[in-house]
Parts: structure tokens; C-alpha cells; sequence
């Protein structure tokens, strides 16, 4: 069983408290009697310690904190008990500082929050400028020096993000295709259009659908791994060893990653579009009862090629966003472990709103030069 | 905390202990006995596995053979219902300090407060952290900090005020010198001593660092050859004549500790004498 510490204040002549401490005065039984120890109303004249069999320094610390807000003395201390008594007195500070002041009314509040804000984004964008500008940089020094380009490492992220990616891209890709033309037949249907779903498959994959989706994916993959892997090299300080070697970290990171994704966003988005289109055909065999290869030749009728240019066109755009936001956001991790997992999330969310927002603006733009 | 109603006089008891990593033996029939309130030095060669018998003694590795025994409880047992949970009785400073990123100072004391004693309201808790930030030497406004804004020795600091938490009669500490700058060293050195001397807890110290060994350890186990090859004061040490321990002692930085050990205290005898 354990034992607590427990207190008896009995009033002596001067009408002052004289509080005697019992038990073990020890880290795991003064719980409770340092609730009622606060709430005691003083004044204390003596603290005594003659009941007390045990004692550490959090039992110390409650002595020497009850005796000084009282002006209390102390007796029946044991030797320990002194000891650590006086050990912890020792540490003690002057006074607590005044931190009266610290609160302001609510107008300086409101005001002091909507300046940091302010400043913060100032630094932010200042931030985001510096970062493109090292790469470009980067980017314009490789182009002059073209055997300065990281071939391994390029083509170890080719790998990583495009050939990787394949499996996973095509499965969401065919499956995505399966339920437009699924969806759109049913629609179409009501009109005696059924026809027209090889249109609906065909110009939504290669327009949007393939290399939207995809970059959504990008995003969830490769993006988040991108500030993930640079966030804890950052952490590790391997970023700085770089540095030190005379290695620029943006063009050993963050630019093979950036020219990876670049190449490998309108290829992925291309073999996604197909792949949906497979599935479109698939699904078009069962419930339209279009022969496959019938579908494919109307596919090549009905979807003009300005379509294609449209989707290989946002591609590089996207993985190029991505990328950054990636790599960006890994470059400003610093401090601990909890960023690195702050700072994916923000690449990842930044990410996919930037490549919806950009595709609106593409969508407009291609049918405003005729491309409808 | 020798008023505790635990009183052993061997907090840590190892038997026979043995520890191997896939066909690589570390320790064979390894023994040594921990004497009450004293700061024992373990020293021997890298990769002897000084770290492994720590993590074997506080239960983070699994030993394959052997019997552990801290502060009379056998490692590995599952313990009686109404026994304090032993790891609430000692506390542990690793290499690198090991505090939690995303906590401040005081919360990253607080945290084994909380875990063991949940009643001790907050108010205590963060009174207890304050005070024992001071105690380990750490300036005040360290409290309300991150580990990231700390420089090396002061989360060694911190790291030994989370290990005093819940003043535990056993302290770990592998290597806290490691990394220190001599005057932080020779520091964080009498800060152990002194902590000892008020506290009256066990240090179970690992280190490379011979002035720590002269200067503030009761006496010290060698590892090598996979056991505790000898147990003893320093000049017990030097009295044997294994190979291992005589080039450890009596090579040129061993030499060098000596003499300024000597030096000191030879000054202390003249100011002795002046007085």
C-alpha cells in the first residue's frame, strides 16, 4: 500500500499555525497534501518536520516553498531533510519577474496578431522568391554546363516517380475510366445517345481526368516524399554538410526531383489517359455492347488531337508544381521531428490546390484560343 | 533515496549475463554488483558493449542468458501488484540527451511526473520542473525552451534534470561528458558529484573520459574480453597488470589525467598548509 503525506495545523498562542508534516515526503505521495498545503490559510509560524520520515527534494521544495510564502521556520528537520532543503533553497530565484503587461487590451492584441501575420507572410513570400531564384540559378548553371547535371541521381528519381508510379497510376486510371463510361452511358441513354460516350471518354481522359488525377496522385506520392526525405536531411543536418563540401544542396536535391517530375508528368499523364480509355472500352463492351476495337477506332475518329496537345501541356506544368511545393516546403523544415510531418502536409495540400486552381485557368484559356 | 523502504545493498546485481547479436557474442558470463551510494565508472573499449549492458540493465534489451536484479527486483519478472513500477525509481541520461522534440524543457521533465503521478496537480509539476532546471544547472529561462534552441552541453543539462524527475535512486548516465568542451566537461563532472552528495542516489556512469574516472568515480568496472575483467578503485586498477588496463591507464592521456590529478591534489595540501 502507499503511504501519503499528510499534515496537522494546530493554532498555537499568537494565534499563527503551527503545521506538522507526517509520512513520507516523496514525489509519489505529496500529491495530494500539496493541494491542501495551498489552500491552507496562514499565517504559519512553524513548519514541523519532526513526523517526517522520509523526504526528497520535491518534498524539500514544498517545505522550503511553505516555510518562505509564510515566513515560517523550520524544525525538527532531519539531517536529509536540511540537506535537501537547503539544496533546493539554493537554486532559488531573486523574485518572479512582473509579467503584467504581456496582455494588452484587445485592439493592441488584434493588432500585434495582424502584424506577426503580416510579417510572417512578408518572410514567407520573401522566402518562396529566394528559393525559386537558387533554383533557377541552379537551373541556368547546369544549362551552361550541361556535365554538371546528375544523371544517376536524375535517372534514380525517374524511377522512383514515374516507373513506380505506374501500377498504382493505371489500376485508379482504368478503374476512373470504368465509371465515366459507365456513368455517362446511363446519362446519355435517356437521350438515345448512347454513342456519344466514346466522346465523353475519350476527350474528358486526354483533357483532364488523365493528367488531373494523376497529378493528385503525384502529389499524395512523390510530392510528400520529396519534402519528407529533404525535410529530414535537413534535420540530420546532411543539407549543411553539403553545403560545406561545396555541394549546392538545390542542385543535388532539388533539381534532379523538379527535372524528374517535369519529364515525367505529361508521360504519366499520357499512360493514364490511355489507360482510361482502355477501361472506358471495357466497361462499353458489357453495358453499350461496342466491340472493343470499335471503341478505339471511334476513340481516334471523335478525339482531335488538339485534345492530346492539351493534356501533354499541363503535364510538365503540374509536375513542375508539385515538385516545388515538395522540395520547397522540405527545405524549411527545421527544428524537430513533428516538422517534418507539418511540412509534408503542407506540400501535399498546396500542392493539389494549386494544380485544381491552374487547370481552371488552363480550361478557360484552351477554349478561349479555339482548342473547345 | 536511502530513506526509501527498498534499501538494497546492491541496487544493481548482474549474474552471468549474456548478450549476443546473431552469432556476434557481446557478453559471456558477465558479473557485477553495484555498491549503495556510490558512482561507479564503466569503462572499456568501443564496441565492448558498455551501452548494451546499460540497455540490458534498464530492460531495453533482452539478454540471452543471465539474471539482472535492480534495487531487489529481478529484471524480466513480472512484478507483484502493490510494487512501485521500478522505472519509476531510476532515471536515465542518454547519449545525445534523447529529450522529445516537440516538448519544451519543463514539459519533457514533466512527462514522467505525469506518467507516475498523475495526482501531483499541475501547479507542483511545473514548480518541480522549474526547480529541478536549476538544479541541473540550467539558467531559468531555459524552462519554456526547445530542444533545437539548446546547445549541446545544456541539453546534456536537460536531459539529467528529466532523469532527476522523480529523484531516483539510480542514475544512468552514458557518457555525459561526450562532446563537452573541457570546462563544460570538468562542470557537468562536479555537478554529478554534487547532485550525488545531496541526493544520495547510485550513478551508474559510462564514459571514455579519464578525468571523469579520476575525478568523481568511487571506483570502476573494465569490460573487455566480453566480462567485467576487474572492479576496483583506480589504484587497485593499476595494480593488476592486464594489458587492456595498464595502456588505458598508463597511456599518454591516461598519464596526463594522473599527473593533474596529483597536481590538484598537491595543490590542495599547500592551501591546506597555508591556512
Amino acid at each position: 500500500m502507499r503511504e501519503w503525506a499528510d499534515f496537522t495545523a494546530e493554532t498555537e498562542a499568537d494565534g499563527a499555525l503551527r503545521v506538522a508534516l507526517t509520512g513520507p515526503m516523496v514525489v509519489s505521495s505529496v500529491g495530494e497534501l500539496d493541494v491542501r498545503l495551498r489552500e491552507l490559510a496562514g499565517p504559519v509560524a512553524l513548519v514541523d518536520l519532526s513526523g517526517v520520515r522520509a523526504i526528497d527534494t520535491v518534498g524539500a521544495w514544498i517545505v522550503s516553498r511553505l516555510a518562505d510564502q509564510h515566513g515560517a521556520k523550520v524544525i525538527g528537520a532531519s539531517k536529509e531533510a536540511e540537506r535537501l532543503i537547503a539544496a533546493v533553497r539554493e537554486t532559488e530565484l531573486p523574485a518572479p519577474e512582473d509579467e503584467a503587461g504581456a496582455q494588452g487590451s484587445a485592439l493592441t492584441r488584434v493588432l500585434e496578431k495582424t502584424g506577426v501575420f503580416a510579417i510572417a507572410y512578408k518572410d514567407g513570400v520573401l522566402d518562396l522568391l529566394a528559393f525559386l531564384g537558387a533554383l533557377l540559378i541552379a537551373w541556368l548553371r547546369v544549362l551552361r554546363h550541361p556535365s554538371r547535371i546528375r544523371w544517376i541521381s536524375l535517372v534514380r528519381q525517374i524511377e522512383l516517380v514515374g516507373v513506380g508510379a505506374l501500377p498504382i497510376v493505371g489500376l485508379m486510371s482504368f478503374l476512373i475510366g470504368i465509371v465515366i463510361a459507365q456513368q455517362g452511358a446511363v446519362q446519355l441513354r435517356q437521350f438515345g445517345a448512347e454513342i456519344y460516350t466514346v466522346n465523353l471518354t475519350g476527350r474528358l481522359s486526354f483533357r483532364e481526368l488523365g493528367i488531373l488525377m494523376t497529378a493528385i496522385m503525384f502529389a499524395g506520392r512523390s510530392g510528400s516524399s520529396f519534402a519528407a526525405q529533404i525535410g529530414t536531411m535537413k534535420l540530420t543536418e546532411e543539407v549543411d554538410a553539403m553545403r560545406t563540401i561545396g555541394v549546392s544542396p538545390v542542385e543535388a536535391l532539388v533539381l534532379p526531383r523538379v527535372m524528374a517530375s517535369v519529364i515525367i508528368m505529361p508521360l504519366l499523364g499520357f499512360y493514364a489517359a490511355i489507360l482510361a480509355i482502355i477501361g472506358g472500352a471495357f466497361i462499353s463492351m458489357f453495358s453499350l455492347e461496342i466491340p472493343f476495337f470499335t471503341f478505339l477506332t471511334r476513340i481516334q475518329e471523335v478525339v482531335p488531337t488538339h485534345d492530346l496537345w492539351v493534356g501533354l501541356i499541363k503535364g510538365p506544368v503540374f509536375g513542375l508544381i508539385v515538385a516545388l511545393a515538395g522540395c520547397y516546403q522540405g527545405m524549411r523544415v527545421h527544428g524537430n521531428s513533428e516538422e517534418v510531418g507539418l511540412k509534408t502536409t503542407v506540400a501535399v495540400v498546396q500542392a493539389i490546390f494549386a494544380v485544381i486552381v491552374l487547370d481552371a485557368f488552363f480550361a478557360v484559356f484552351f477554349t478561349e484560343i479555339g482548342w473547345g | 533515496m536511502s530513506s526509501h523502504q527498498f534499501d538494497v545493498e546492491f541496487p544493481i546485481v548482474v549474474e552471468g549475463l549474456k548478450n549476443e547479436f546473431g552469432p556476434h557474442v557481446i557478453h559471456e558470463d558477465l558479473d557485477l554488483r553495484v555498491k549503495r551510494g556510490e558512482i561507479l565508472g564503466v569503462v572499456g573499449g568501443s564496441g565492448t558493449g558498455k551501452s548494451v549492458l546499460m540497455r540490458s540493465i534498464i530492460g531495453l534489451q533482452q539478454p540471452s542468458a543471465g539474471r539482472i536484479e535492480v534495487l531487489g527486483q529481478v529484471m524480466g519478472e513480472p512484478r507483484e501488484e502493490d510494487e512501485v513500477d521500478i522505472r519509476s525509481r531510476w532515471g536515465v541520461l542518454f547519449q545525445g540527451g534523447a529529450l522529445f522534440s516537440t516538448l519544451t524543457v519543463a514539459e519533457n521533465i514533466e512527462v514522467p511526473l505525469k506518467e507516475f503521478h498523475p495526482e501531483i496537480g499541475p501547479e507542483l509539476r511545473r514548480e518541480i520542473a522549474e526547480f529541478k532546471v536549476r538544479l541541473s544547472g540550467l539558467p531559468p529561462e531555459a524552462v519554456d525552451k526547445y530542444p533545437s534552441e539548446l546547445s549541446g552541453g545544456m541539453k546534456k543539462r536537460a536531459g539529467l534534470a528529466r532523469a532527476l524527475a522523480l529523484d531516483p535512486e539510480l542514475l544512468f548516465l552514458d557518457e555525459p561528458t561526450a562532446g563537452l568542451d573541457p570546462i563544460g566537461a570538468a562542470a557537468f563532472d562536479t555537478l554529478t558529484n554534487e547532485l550525488q552528495d545531496t541526493l544520495g542516489h547510485t550513478v551508474f556512469l559510462i564514459t571514455h573520459d579519464l578525468d571523469t574516472l579520476y575525478e568523481i568515480c568511487d571506483r570502476v568496472a573494465v569490460i573487455a574480453d566480453k566480462r567485467v575483467i576487474a572492479v576496483g578503485t583506480i589504484p587497485e586498477l593499476l595494480s593488476l597488470d592486464h594489458p587492456w588496463i595498464q595502456e588505458y591507464f598508463n597511456g599518454p592521456r591516461g598519464r596526463a589525467a594522473q599527473a593533474s590529478q596529483h597536481r590538484a591534489k598537491a595543490m590542495d595540501k599547500l592551501a591546506k598548509a597555508g591556512e
